[in-house]
């Protein structure tokens, strides 16, 4: 018996204990983790479904695999941070159209005792390249996620071959932003995350913000639908109508309602 | 702290905590259907090449989770062979992965248990002039108490994983969130108490069920059914 | 080792008409039969004829292979050389239907006294189960877990299922050999109603005082060969084979 076989046996075995579930009016948004464990999608999700009479379901993994599994047809909305991988992805026929949703920005977290001495700096270049004169711990996404993207850019910009470092002072943990935060604490290490995600961490023991406010570190999320004629299974309509509601000035201004201990964490930029 | 956060218990608790008791008892019973005639039959069989199967299968009880969690995905992805079935971020999807994951387990921990038995039966099964399916059903019927613990292992280890369901599940709120996605969403928001304290409602759930059986396994011990 | 004497039930005839069976039959026979385990020659030579009827009483010392005849006539076993016939064919599946097996420690499955006897009926023979549960004296004990019974209660459960499959032939491997004498009694009163019954029965002891009791014929091994096979009433009187004398008279403790 092949896998496949195996599979299918079990498929349709199991179908009936599983099958209750199927919903028509639900569409599956690919989505990166800092929206969904900020608490966004529980604010704005239920006004949209109250709205339209859509369920939305979220799918929160890292940029790179959203991508990847949108490409496989197994969505039918994508929302992430990445823009070159999301042209890519609509240039390649995978998705219909991207625009710009809204944006934060990427921080610079460390320990309270700063080892390189970055604290305060808002020139993430410079800072990057104190961080590797000092050899001073930094763990790293590592996943091929949007952040990881980022923070790959980041450190070619700065002039710094990290990799070379790897599992010396640049530690790749290859594991969601939480868990990277969550390592980086254990070994007091700097790391790269979005200001979403860490205004949401809650076990950030001694650890603050070091570096803000450049430029360089603008985070912008975007939205695609994916393309129905590479992918016939995606609920165009449905998926059209959540994109569309989100891009609406009612969807931006619920999206910068959002705030969690008083700080808003997104900023609507949809084009007008 | 926490502990009062989950005891006070809103009703998304007892959905997740419900979906997972659904899912994995739901993938246990299927390994069942699977793995313990398989078991009694590597228990009972005698045929070349037997050896080898006994090593694969108790190699596969060393599946890893994510690896599991893969090959359902790219099998119920859409682009996969069976997506058009559209199971992938379904509960089924998630029975499914669990099912391949502990059914070698269920095979090669019964054919253990059924082959001592055998030991036992296999003259006087040989003297009835029993056919081997005969002998097959009367072993697993004879083993039953002593099997509750082999599928309890498969339980054990079905309700416990994160790898397989978090892939073909996809963790997804109010649909295919189950106890170990979330206490692994939990502890990647930072939430180690929250993670921790349902970690422990799951171990209270795992201790339930496992308690619930033994109970049943004691009762026919003291007939001398086990 | 001498030829062993011709028995003088020699015969596939009955000696008594016993109702609802033939008059005469075929008859079960190990013709040239050689056992070997582990590089071990365990039973040579052997040739061996039963009657169709009554009481045979396997008899020799520990070792001499009185456990490996019966597995070996009842198919259980294959001989290494020979061959063991029913009539003049071969015994195969339809043969060995006919026959069952009590051991020597019951093996009673894990459930009821009743369903270890409906384990080996057929759904339109069940009516039978109460009788036979009557005839080993477990009718009150019917609906009670098998394994739990005592070590006689268990045996005469074993013999209850045996005679459930309607055997025209019945082993029993030393079936009182840990029993108390009253529950061994109670054993040799059920094989003597099923000899009455028309069953042929062979049956290995130890026990001299039961083989003198039950045999029609004696068949006795000494160093897994067959040195003598008489009726009950010669061998006991004055048994021809040295071997059978000694061990008769308690000086063979092989």
């Amino acid at each position: 018996m092949t896998f496949h076989t195996l599979i299918s046996t079990v498929a349709v075995l199991a179908l009936g204990a599983g099958s209750a579930f199927a919903q028509d009016t639900s569409i599956l948004v690919q989505s990166t983790t800092s929206t969904a464990n900020s608490g966004l999608y529980d604010y704005l999700l239920p006004k949209f479904t109250d709205e339209s009479g859509i369920t939305v379901n979220v799918v929160a993994v890292g940029t790179g695999q959203a991508i990847k599994n949108a490409e496989n047809c197994d969505g039918d909305v994508l929302l992430v941070h990445a823009k070159a991988s999301e042209e890519k992805f609509v240039a390649d026929g995978f998705g219909v159209a991207r625009s710009d949703l809204m944006y934060n920005d990427f921080i610079i977290v460390g320990p309270e005792t700063d080892p390189a001495g970055v604290d305060g700096m808002s020139d993430a270049k410079a800072a990057m390249q104190k961080i590797a004169g000092a050899e001073a711990l930094f763990a790293s996404r590592g996943d091929d996620s949007g952040t990881h993207k980022k923070e790959t850019a980041l450190w070619k910009a700065a002039g710094v071959d990290a990799a070379a470092a790897s599992g010396g002072w640049y530690r790749e943990t290859g594991s969601g932003m939480g868990a990277t935060l969550n390592t980086a604490l254990g070994m007091n290490a700097y790391a790269l995350t979005d200001r979403a995600t860490w205004i949401s961490f809650e076990n950030k023991g001694d650890f603050d913000i070091a570096v803000e406010g450049d430029p360089e570190l603008f985070n912008q999320y975007g939205v695609i639908l994916v393309n129905p004629e590479k992918c016939p299974s995606v609920k165009a309509e449905a998926g059209q109508t959540f994109i569309d509601w989100l891009l609406s000035e009612h969807g931006q201004q619920v999206i910068a309602e959002y705030k969690l201990n008083d700080k808003q964490l997104f900023f609507p930029n949809a084009p007008k | 702290m926490a502990f009062a956060l989950v005891l006070s218990g809103d009703g998304d608790l007892y959905r997740i905590v419900a979906l997972s008791l659904r899912v994995s008892l739901t993938a246990t019973a299927l390994a069942c259907l699977f793995g313990l005639p398989l078991g009694a039959l590597l228990a009972v069989a005698r045929f070349r090449g037997r050896a080898v199967a006994l090593v694969l299968v108790n190699a596969l009880m060393g599946l890893p989770p994510v690896v599991v969690g893969l090959l359902v995905y790219l099998h119920l992805s859409r682009s996969g062979p069976l997506g058009f079935l559209g199971l992938l971020y379904t509960p089924t999807a998630m029975i499914i992965a669990q099912c391949i994951l502990i059914t070698p387990i269920v095979a090669a921990l019964s054919r253990q248990v059924l082959e001592d038995l055998n030991d036992e039966y296999a003259e006087q099964f040989r003297s009835l002039s029993l056919t081997r399916l005969q002998s097959i059903r009367a072993l697993l019927w004879d083993g039953r108490f002593t099997l509750l613990t082999v599928a309890l292992a498969g339980f054990g280890r079905a309700v416990a994983e994160v790898g397989a369901v978090i892939i073909v599940g996809g963790n997804i709120d109010h649909l295919t969130r189950v106890m170990t996605t979330a206490i692994a969403l939990e502890t990647s928001k930072g939430d180690l108490a929250l993670a921790l304290a349902l970690g422990i409602v799951l171990m209270v759930i795992a201790l339930g069920v496992n308690g619930l059986v033994q109970s049943v396994r004691m009762s026919a011990v003291r007939q001398a059914y086990a | 080792m001498r030829e062993a004497p011709l028995p003088r039930t020699d015969t596939c005839r009955q000696v008594l008409p016993f109702p609802g069976r033939a008059a005469s039959g075929p008859c079960l026979s190990a013709r040239g039969v050689r056992y070997a385990a582990g590089g071990r020659t365990l039973i040579e030579g052997l040739n061996l004829r039963l009657p169709h009827s009554g009481i045979t009483m396997v008899m020799g010392p520990n070792g001499a292979g009185k456990s490996l005849l019966l597995r070996l006539l009842h198919g259980l076993i294959l001989p290494a050389a020979g061959g063991i016939f029913w009539g003049d064919a071969p015994l195969d599946a339809t043969a060995r239907k006919a026959q069952a097996m009590v051991f020597q420690k019951p093996v009673l499955l894990r459930r009821s006294v009743t369903a270890n006897v409906d384990f080996v009926l057929r759904p339109s023979d069940m009516s039978r189960r109460d009788a036979l549960l009557r005839r080993v004296g477990l009718m009150d004990r019917a609906a009670q877990p098998a394994r739990l019974l005592s070590g006689g209660e268990q045996q005469r459960l074993a013999l209850a299922r045996a005679l459930a499959t309607g055997p025209h032939l019945l082993f029993l491997d030393e079936p009182t050999a840990s029993l108390d004498p009253a529950s061994a009694l109670m054993i040799e009163d059920i094989l003597r109603e099923e000899r009455k019954r028309g069953t042929k029965i062979v049956c290995v002891t130890h026990d001299v005082g039961q083989a003198r009791r039950l045999a029609d014929d004696v068949v006795f091994l000494s160093q897994g060969r067959l040195v003598e096979h008489r009726a009950a009433d010669a061998f006991f009187a004055a048994p021809e084979a040295p071997a059978a004398r000694a061990y008769l008279e308690g000086r063979l403790t092989l």
